[in-house]
């Protein structure tokens, strides 16, 4: 069990014996009158001194959210509400959620953070209210003839405190904005109230130290370019001992027709290591002119989890890399919310990418319309195409041995809307797919629990809460289908769910789908396939002659 | 329960306000002419003044909200109400949402369960009854046009027949009138009954809820019961569009407070969250189309923002690189 997750017994006991707002228990104190209270797995570590520096965000010091002053820049009132009068210029977004909220209460249980914690102030609206109350109090309408009539409340360091707590205890999904009448997008409240708070120092080290590195290094894990390479060798290595396929990566070639980027956590980290090497055995299969970046090697951006300024900063250096090298078009891996950043802010943020071309896939022939702008294609999308094309030799047997259902993260769903891509691909590469309940899929999709910028170890507690409505959903069809693996297309996902799942749903395994694909695919020269990436048997591929169809 | 009380306290006294002066002070030309001349000043400039204001903000990226498929490969079908792809369908989106709130109709209650397990069951009854008040609070908008003109035109003449098919009361009883008196009921209980609902609602949500319940309950009584000379109110409410000045004799004082709570309602609604009405045409989430890789958008105040190039990014990891046979640029 990790050190911060809370005993699954005691849980168990709160969810079921604990008055909740959730479950029609009138709270004894009123929304605000709560104070906010930080222990153990419920904060993240803040930023390093160092770390705050180096990216030229406010006020760098030693400090930590138990502590009862948190130093504050002086004069930091004057910070958050002249930045929030600039971010109200700025973002219409943000502006007219704080005004139309009719506080409907559609949003109310939608929030997996509401359904895991059942703390009132994870009702996304509460949510909202915790900057509104401050916005009606200075920007004075009726509020100051009518004390208490619109909720205004002062601006004080407990505010900034909840601020902490509860726009961390927001991972950015958007499920609530699907629901809310008027659209209004909570992330949204959120971004801005990461902002406003990264304009004073308070901030998450979880977040800001990839960021740093990011900047250095060209990915988040900060990895130098020779090891960058060596680790990805490695797996090339681990692709021919497995299939005696070799692979040839190539690494910032220029005249490459294809830049392919990723989040550096499919090189480094398993499960999302054998999701690489799906993609690898993939190209090879095509015999894709592809090449990798040690530069631009962070498909996912951290960035986005403080300001977007910050997220452009990062971002920009993908379509630098691609012009340098002279590619025609980007490919990007398995992410969500690289693709948020991809496909609602890159073109916005750092394009236009005239050097690059229209993308069009060298097999198929297909022209990716829809991303004529941006130049830049999701690997599902292009594997989707080439299984319609029938360019890829696919034996779905080969994933007999998994049980699967699907995990839709959140910023594919409802910040990009590819739903059917995945879900065609899954079906073509493996013969046992179960769908979860219908509530918890799609763009009504749950969260890890952990997105946005908290997949850190002493989370652990509000992680595994966050993360409940999800692993209930995986539960129900662990019990109903006996599904075993859960599969996704982002490495946020890859990296959280299964701490996720080894806590409410041990036996369940998390798969990224091109890793599924890997598995299927019937390759030139391959030796006999027995096993899956993970060196796991394959079922009925003891004795068994190769399938052609 | 105590956030309900200020406003319920403000719309009673906001009520009696006009009775006492028009039927004790003889304040009539004060509540029949003056203050309705400053409410629509101030509604219509109000609102014209929120909207400009949000309209004054730019929408820097463009952030729909995508509940359905996207348009991608050409033999996906793409969902053109919920993942919009061009101007038109999210056009088609918003009227789907201003006309029917589709996505209050996606509405759902979860329930936790031991085990503990979490079920999730369809919830309507917001989306029915929020649409049926907002419909009816439309008719019965529409049919007041016959108190402003002087010959009645044919569509109101309609609505008000068809309203008034059941036919069963003296002077015909309109269903709109029942709608929307139980429709805001079911909203008023639903904020008591709802504890989330509860916990969030504010003396300002109750305050817009009791006001339109008081109006229509006045309107009944003025209509059903307690009669008003309405050939009065119809001269006084055509001189206003006239700019005629004169305010007609012997209109009850029950009129008065109708009159003067739609006129503090309109006032208000500006500054308040009954802004909703404008804003749910502004919001980036819906009235976008999910087509952010396919066209650029350009946001007005991009920043420039200085990234660590490649170059400097050689410069730091030149020998390394070269140790990992990786090509540089400057040798
Ligand atoms: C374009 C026109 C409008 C649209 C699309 C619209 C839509 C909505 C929606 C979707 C809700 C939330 C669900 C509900 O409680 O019914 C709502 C609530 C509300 N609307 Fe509107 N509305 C419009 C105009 C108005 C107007 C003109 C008024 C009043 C003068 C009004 C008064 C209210 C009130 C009081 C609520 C809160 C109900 C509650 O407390 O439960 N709306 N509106
Ligand atoms: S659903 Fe929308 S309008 Fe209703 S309470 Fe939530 S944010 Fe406010
Ligand atoms: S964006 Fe997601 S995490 Fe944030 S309030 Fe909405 S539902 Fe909750």
């Amino acid at each position: 069990m990790p050190k911060f997750a809370p005993k699954q017994s005691e849980l168990k006991k709160e969810f079921e014996e604990k008055p909740s707002l959730l479950k029609g228990d009138y709270p004894d104190k009123e929304l605000f009158d709560t104070p906010v209270e930080f222990r153990d797995g419920n904060w993240c570590y803040p930023a390093k001194p160092e770390i705050v520096e180096d990216i030229g965000f406010a006020n760098p010091r030693k400090w930590s959210p138990t502590d009862e002053d948190w130093k504050l820049p002086d004069g930091w009132e004057k910070t958050i509400k002249d930045g929030m009068k600039d971010r109200l210029e700025r973002f219409r977004s943000f502006k007219l959620f704080l005004d139309i909220c009719v506080r409907c209460g559609a949003c109310a249980d939608k929030c997996h953070f509401f359904l895991g914690t059942g703390d009132p102030k994870n009702m996304p609206v509460a949510r909202a209210e915790l900057i509104r109350s401050v916005y009606r109090n200075d920007f004075p309408l009726a509020e100051k003839i009518l004390k208490g009539f619109s909720g205004a409340r002062k601006l004080t360091p407990e505010v900034i405190k909840e601020w902490h707590m509860y726009f961390h205890q927001c991972t950015e999904c958007r499920r609530c904005s699907v629901f809310c009448p008027f659209g209004i997008d909570t992330a949204e409240i959120t971004m801005m109230g990461r902002e406003l708070l990264h304009l004073i120092g308070v901030n998450n080290n979880w977040i800001l130290e990839p960021v740093s590195n990011c900047n250095r290094t060209g990915n988040h894990l900060g990895i130098e370019p020779h090891t960058f390479v060596q680790n990805i060798e490695s797996l090339a290595e681990d692709i021919e001992d497995l299939t005696g396929v070799t692979v040839n990566p190539t690494f910032n070639r220029k005249g490459a027709e294809i830049l392919f980027i990723t989040p550096s956590g499919d090189v480094f980290a398993e499960p999302g290591v054998y999701t690489m090497m799906g993609y690898m055995m993939l190209f090879e299969h095509i015999g894709l002119d592809y090449t990798i970046s040690t530069y631009a090697s962070e498909g996912g951006n951290f960035g986005f989890f403080t300001s977007n300024e910050m997220a452009k900063k990062l971002n920009a250096k993908m379509y630098h890399e691609a012009e340098r090298l002279g590619v025609k078009w980007l490919l990007g891996g398995e992410c969500g919310h690289m693709w948020r950043v991809v496909h609602q802010y890159m073109d916005t943020m750092n394009g236009p990418a005239d050097f690059l071309e229209q993308p069009v896939s060298p097999l198929t022939g297909t022209t990716f319309t829809n991303a004529a702008s941006t130049k830049m294609v999701h690997i599902v999308e292009f594997t989707a195409d080439l299984i319609r094309h029938g360019k890829l030799k696919l034996d779905p047997k080969r994933n007999d041995h998994l049980r699967t259902t699907f995990h839709d993260s959140c910023n594919i769903a409802r910040g990009m809307g590819m739903l059917e891509e995945p879900r065609y691909v899954l079906n073509n590469v493996c013969n046992t797919f179960h769908e979860m309940p219908e509530n918890t899929i799609r763009e009504q999709t749950f969260c890890c629990g952990s997105g946005s910028g908290i997949n850190t170890e002493e989370y652990m507690d509000i992680r595994l809460r966050g993360g409940f409505p999800r692993a209930n959903a995986v539960r129900h069809v662990k019990e109903k289908h006996d599904v075993d693996s859960l599969v996704t297309i982002c490495a946020i996902d890859r990296a959280t769910l299964p701490a996720l799942m080894n806590y409410w749903n041990p036996g369940v395994s998390v798969y990224g789908l091109h890793e599924l694909v890997g598995n299927a695919l019937v390759m030139e020269g391959e030796n006999k396939r027995t096993e899956d990436m993970r060196e796991d048997p394959m079922a009925g591929f003891q004795d068994e002659v190769e399938d052609e169809d | 329960m105590k956030k309900a009380v200020m406003p319920l306290i403000m719309v009673v006294l906001l009520a009696f306000v006009p009775y006492v002066a028009v039927q004790f002070a003889g304040l009539g030309f004060l509540f029949g002419v003056i203050i309705p001349y400053v409410a629509i000043v101030v509604f219509i400039g109000g609102f014209i003044y929120r909207v400009v204001d949000w309209a004054r903000s730019p929408v820097p990226f463009r952030i729909p909200t995508t509940c359905g498929q996207e348009k991608s490969l050409d033999w996906i079908k793409p969902n053109r109400l919920e993942s919009p792809s061009n101007f038109w369908e999210a056009t088609g989106r918003v009227l789907s949402e201003v006309l029917f709130f589709r996505s209050l109709f996606r509405n759902t209650k979860a329930e936790l369960h031991n085990g503990p397990k979490l079920a999730y069951g369809s919830s309507k009854w917001l989306w029915l009854a929020g649409l049926a008040f907002h419909w009816s609070m439309l008719v019965v908008v529409l049919r007041h046009y016959r108190f402003f003109i002087a010959k009645v035109p044919g569509f109101v003449q309609l609505l008000e027949d068809v309203d008034g098919f059941l036919d069963i009361t003296l002077p015909a009883l309109y269903v709109t009138d029942v709608i929307l008196l139980a429709a805001v009921t079911f909203l008023v209980i639903r904020r008591f009954q709802d504890v989330k609902v509860r916990l969030i609602s504010l003396p300002a949500d109750y305050f817009p809820l009791f006001m339109i319940l008081a109006i229509a309950l006045v309107g009944v009584l003025m209509r059903y019961i307690v009669k008003v000379d309405v050939m009065s109110v119809k001269d006084l409410m055509v001189n206003l569009v006239h700019f005629n000045l004169a305010l007609p004799e012997g209109i009850g004082a029950l009129f008065y407070v109708h009159l003067f709570l739609v006129c503090v309602l309109a006032m208000y609604f500006p500054f308040s969250k009954l802004m909703h009405m404008g804003g749910i045409f502004m919001s980036p989430t819906r009235n976008l189309a999910n087509n952010s890789r396919e066209k650029r958008h350009v946001n007005p105040w991009n920043p420039d923002s200085k990234f660590r190039t490649y170059a400097e990014y050689e410069d730091e990891f030149r020998e390394k690189m070269k140790k990992a046979n990786l090509p540089v640029e400057k040798k």
